[in-house]
């Protein structure tokens, strides 16, 4: 029973760290606001979703499982928000460029 | 092996950081870099397992200096600024190489061997009305030296009001902001009233409470969801005064009727802890919050 | 090299850098960074010694708590005194022209 979810839960981790490391790759390399914008917050969601579930399964402890599961839905929910709140900031910085520009 | 690497990787990171937040080309680029420098300690101290330090670290090293260091940025933009001389930062670095071999000597005996003092507060702990060992040091054995830090976190208030301080009128708040912050503020009000509770036995207290409580207080503020209240006005004075003044009538009572100056009676000295703390964390809540935000402008002529 | 070795080197060398800063930069923000980035340097090697498995030490831990405390109303009257400052080096220079 313990060995499957062990083996099951491996998936998820390197799943979830592939997603990190795409993420911080793509801050480094992408030029403009808004594609590093998605690359991060993809990595905090999808990455530390699915790191959270391998962790989750390698446990098998419900509590410590809900637990995590509510830290991800708070980091979700802060990524979501400050990632709109960054793009909304860089897309009044460019229009009062534009309209100093004409 | 994988532990060894962690660490080595979070503390070069420190490091780096720390330097880039002192050399960045740009003031705005370094004050990012000082943020997530506080943030990265606040990553290492939970490591350590000195969890409630560290969000009392994140709450005031990234978030409430964070704040007072970006409104300092925008109040004077600096102006063209010169970078250090190549040969200036080469002198400078004389003097920290001079210390380096004085504090790694003075450093390395301290990693090894037991200290006296544990054992001492280990001895006493039974008397001392709670079980957490950092809580009774802090509102028991030294209690006098925390009524003395609540005095001075008061004084850096009061001198801060000398140089006329003024309220921050930030742009209106952009409505997802807001409703973020709706959600966001009663959960830090929520974690500090916990932190407050256990703290009596297991790791949290007043000042990592009052901590998370002003970084709420902040928050609110900053997007206009707290009116701003004018110093005069004793509904802001109380609660910013409540923990020096609890503390201090309480010191007067034992020294008068007690065994002597914040000497707590024996049976009593757990309900009395509890009351401090609860003075203590709304006092610094409200004296930190109103440190970085300022209050309403009426000392100006 | 033990954990807590370690960590307490890193204090060191943050107290370092921070002292470093100190002494050649100009600018009074970063000045005052440079000072947060020493303070956090003293926290660590604190920190490092209050959290050693074989004999945690409530004391230094309680003075972290409070030093934290003090450490950023410090830093919230030094940036008030350095803009102060800026503000009157403005309105001398304004009544100078």
């Amino acid at each position: 029973m313990a060995e499957w979810l062990w083996w099951l839960s491996w998936p998820f981790l390197v799943g979830g760290v592939f997603f990190f490391i795409a993420g911080s790759i793509g801050i480094l390399r992408f030029d403009d606001a808004y594609s590093r914008l998605h690359a991060l917050t993809k990595a905090d969601t999808l990455g530390l979703g699915l790191v959270v579930l391998g962790l989750g399964l390698q446990r098998g402890d419900v509590r410590q499982f809900g637990v995590m599961l509510l830290i991800w839905l708070l980091v979700i929910a802060s990524g979501a928000t400050a990632c709109q709140l960054l793009a909304r900031y860089e897309r009044e910085q460019e229009d009062a460029r534009t309209s100093a520009d004409d | 092996m994988t532990e060894w690497l962690v660490d080595s990787g979070l503390g070069l990171a420190l490091l780096l950081l720390a330097a880039a937040t002192l050399y960045a080309p740009r003031l705005y680029t370094s004050v990012v870099f000082f943020m997530g420098f506080g943030l990265l300690m606040a990553i290492v101290w939970a490591r350590l397992g000195a969890a409630d330090l560290a969000l009392a670290e994140a709450a005031i090293g990234a978030g409430l200096t964070g704040v007072l260091l970006m409104g300092a940025l925008r109040e004077h933009p600096p102006r063209t600024e010169r970078a250090p001389r190549p040969r200036s930062l080469l002198w400078a670095a004389l003097l920290p190489l001079a210390v380096l071999p004085l504090l790694v000597e003075a450093i390395l005996p301290l990693s090894g061997g037991a200290q006296p003092l544990p054992a001492q507060v280990d001895a006493q702990l039974a008397y001392s009305g709670v079980s957490h060992p950092v809580t009774a040091v802090l509102l028991n054995f030294r209690s006098w030296d925390t009524l003395l830090e609540l005095l001075v976190v008061l004084f850096a208030l009061l001198g801060t009001r000398q140089l006329a301080l003024s309220s921050r009128h930030p742009h209106p708040p952009w409505p997802l902001l807001l409703a973020w912050c709706r959600w966001l503020a009663p959960l830090a009000f929520l974690l500090g009233a916990y932190l407050l509770w256990r703290g009596a036995k297991a790791p949290g207290g007043a000042f990592q409470a009052g901590a998370l409580w002003a970084s709420a207080i902040v928050m609110l503020r900053l997007n206009g969801l707290l009116p701003t209240v004018s110093w005069r006005d004793w509904r802001l004075r109380l609660p910013a005064l409540l923990g020096v003044t609890v503390f201090v009538l309480l010191a007067v009572a034992t020294w008068l009727w007690g065994a002597g100056w914040l000497v707590w009676p024996p049976g009593a000295a757990k309900a009395l802890i509890l009351l401090v703390e609860l003075a203590a964390s709304v006092g610094i809540a409200i004296t930190l919050a109103l440190l970085v935000m300022g209050e309403d402008r009426e000392l100006r002529p | 090299m033990s954990q807590t070795l370690f960590y307490l080197l890193v204090g060191a060398g943050l107290w370092l850098l921070g002292l470093h800063g100190l002494l050649c930069l100009r600018q009074p923000l970063r000045r005052i960074m440079a000072v947060n980035i020493m303070g956090s340097g003293v926290f660590m090697v604190m920190l490092a010694l209050a959290v050693r498995p074989d004999s945690p030490d409530p004391v230094l831990q309680a003075l972290i708590v409070t030093g934290l405390v003090v450490a950023a109303s410090a830093t919230a009257l030094a940036l008030r005194l350095a803009s102060a400052d800026r503000d009157r080096a403005q309105k001398t220079a304004e009544e100078g022209e």
